[in-house]
């Protein structure tokens, strides 16, 4: 099972990396009707033994209905122009395996090149949260006194704020229309802001009990000052701990962008993220008809899979809830 | 008991006029105000009696202070967007948010607790795996995930309306038609956000229960001949229904950031949606209350959480009495 998330994750982190030679089309490039296209399918093997594609011509723009043009004949291009597979798109032909957008841009590319604001928001989010905890758990916990008493209530109040009602706040405050990298760092701040109090709470608990045992008196007796008992004797204490609260985060936030980009508050259109992908999704009367648009649905879900098996195995129950 | 209760309530009072306080001031510090809502032709007197009508014309300080005066005779102000007092409006949105809630609360534990015993106390057969793996699976799909694939589902299939609360075009029912309405209308939503929490459910009672079943005072009941359901549903039931007590609390929290999103999927007029229109529009007063009536709801669900557990465990109940 353990072995099962990991890999999962693996390959989806792997794709994340590979996304410029793996996309067969540039993310933001838009084929003129190909609009709401179904994804292309391949053919098996021509009289040469090669896979290929039909180019695809629309039949009805109203009821978005498309047919194969058999009579056109493109043969899949295997490492060419830098890239794994493509197929012709400079002549009406190219490979969408996950169907065409509502804007004709290639699914599929966009997938991939979403991954990596998604996956790299998402995780460096969860690396400050959890960076941040533990050192406030760590001071407050090691402290003690009023530091650790103004340090406590702090992280108890924004733990019951209602997260998602804090961040749209946080956000809406800002112009509604920024570039993707500012949006980036405004939503790792929000979303750091409200991540760290979790940790803090339990490293707090911790170290609390851990500075009491002998091998931290013996450390403070062989003159280990506050900084090295804390970082070096204190804190591996935690790294149980902090793993499993980052493995409760990082699907927490990758669910909360998008949930923020499908609202219409996070990334902007242009650059693709699986939130601002699944927004295609928000036409229930085009759902229907075009599943391919749930793809992104799909990614988000092996994401959240890949991280509840690998934490399965280690006997917790898989809890992942965010307030 | 009285005084613990007491505690909570004022640190909820609390946490209230802070939310909405930093909800009011947040908006206000916010670049644009509600009279972009007049479009760019409003001329400049109307403009600024609208200003003026909202306070938008004192300091952020002051504005604050003419509300908190107001809200203490609960008046929380006027929204903007729908041009009337905001208490209404988000009493009306809340009580949305709080059916669609208790109906996922109630569909979650039934169904988890349930399977949860289900699968805990027998090991073997291909069904208990097979809730095990379905429920491994629901774990994963997170209310959003789960409102698109239900909605692309109602959509395909035309079973369960997708969207809002009532059908349209229907006009003045009786309130057994209203009911029924709303019911049908309230299926998705619910599913959506109770599924994943009933297979949370399901994986915790099934953890707790399998404990329960090795645990010593099992085998006494069943020495004592015990009947086999009674050892299940009396004996091993009330030892390992505790852990779900202790998320309970969280859960409830969960089921608001959960609500939001299903809420604005399948357009079900709760409040999160009104808090999403009231931001876009610099509603100022509807922000606040909204926020408020968020916290509110939050607080209420970790109280109930807390009191559950204090039932469930008596050691939680001395704690609380301290």
């Amino acid at each position: 099972m353990r072995i099962a998330g990991a890999v999962l994750l693996g390959i989806i982190v792997l794709a994340a990396c590979a996304a410029p030679w793996l996309a067969p089309n540039p993310p933001n490039r838009r084929f003129a009707d190909l609009l709401y296209a179904p994804p292309t399918r391949i053919h098996a093997g021509d009289d040469m033994g090669r896979p290929h594609v039909h180019a695809l011509r629309i039949v009805s723009r109203l009821e978005r209905r498309f047919a194969e043009d058999a009579t056109s004949h493109v043969p899949l291009r295997w490492f060419s122009d830098g890239v794994l597979v493509t197929a012709d798109p400079d002549n009406g032909a190219p490979l969408l395996l996950l169907g065409a957008d509502p804007y004709g841009r290639d699914r599929f590319s966009r997938l991939l090149y979403g991954s990596r604001a998604t996956l790299a928001l998402g995780a460096l989010a969860t690396l400050v949260a959890t960076l941040i905890g533990a050192l406030v758990g760590g001071v407050a916990g090691y402290a003690g006194g009023r530091l650790d008493s103004l340090l406590s209530r702090t992280s108890e109040f924004v733990v019951v704020l209602p997260a998602i009602y804090v961040t749209l706040a946080l956000r809406a405050v800002m112009p509604l229309v920024l570039p993707g990298s500012t949006i980036f760092l405004l939503l790792l701040a929000i979303f750091a802001l409200l991540g760290w109090p979790m940790v803090a709470r339990g490293v707090r608990a911790i170290v609390l009990v851990e500075r009491e045992r002998e091998y931290a008196v013996a450390a403070r007796a062989a003159g280990a000052g506050a900084t090295r008992l804390l970082i070096r004797h204190l804190l591996p204490a935690a790294g149980g701990y902090l793993r499993t609260q980052a493995s409760l985060l990082l699907p927490a936030f990758i669910l909360a962008e998008s949930t923020m980009s499908y609202v219409g508050l996070g990334f902007p259109d242009t650059t693709p993220t699986w939130g601002t992908m699944l927004q295609d999704a928000s036409n229930v009367a085009m759902l229907g008809d075009t599943p391919w648009s749930l793809a992104p649905a799909a990614a988000i879900f092996m994401v959240v899979l890949g991280v509840n098996l690998m934490v399965q195995s280690t006997g917790r129950a898989p809890v992942q809830l965010e307030r | 008991m009285a005084r613990f209760l007491l505690r909570r309530v004022s640190f909820a009072l609390v946490l209230l006029v802070c939310t909405s306080s930093a909800a009011l001031f947040l908006t206000r510090l916010a670049p644009g105000d509600v009279t972009s809502q007049l479009g760019p032709f409003a001329p400049r007197a109307e403009v600024d009696a609208t200003r003026a009508r909202f306070d938008l014309d004192r300091t952020p300080v002051v504005q604050w202070g003419r509300w908190v005066f107001r809200a203490v005779r609960l008046d929380f102000g006027d929204s903007f967007l729908y041009n009337r007092p905001v208490g209404p409006l988000v009493v009306r949105a809340a009580g949305n948010t709080a059916v669609l809630a208790v109906a996922a609360l109630i569909i979650s534990t039934v169904l988890g607790i349930g399977l949860g015993i289900f699968t805990g106390s027998r090991r073997a057969g291909w069904m208990p795996a097979c809730v095990r793996g379905v429920s491994i699976f629901f774990v994963s799909v997170p209310p959003l995930l789960m409102s698109l694939i239900l909605v692309f589902i109602a959509a395909r299939t035309r079973w369960l309306p997708t969207t809002g609360m009532l059908s349209p075009g229907v006009v003045d029912p009786s309130w057994p038609a209203w009911m029924a309405d709303v019911a049908w209308h309230l299926v998705l939503p619910a599913l959506a956000l109770a599924l994943p929490i009933a297979a949370v459910f399901e994986r915790l009672q099934s953890q707790s229960m399998s404990e329960a079943v090795g645990q010593p005072f099992l085998l006494a009941a069943i020495a004592r001949g015990v009947p086999a359901s009674d050892l299940v549903w009396r004996h091993a039931w009330r030892v390992s229904i505790r852990p779900i007590c202790g998320v309970y609390g969280l859960v409830i929290g969960s089921l608001l950031s959960g609500s939001f999103i299903v809420e604005f999927v399948t357009a079900w007029p709760g409040i999160g949606r009104l808090m999403y229109e009231a931001l876009r529009a610099r509603d100022i007063y509807l922000v606040s209350a909204c926020a408020a009536a968020g916290a509110a709801f939050l607080a209420f669900g970790t109280l109930l959480g807390d009191l559950l557990l204090a039932a469930a465990d008596p050691r939680v109940r001395e704690e609380l009495d301290a």
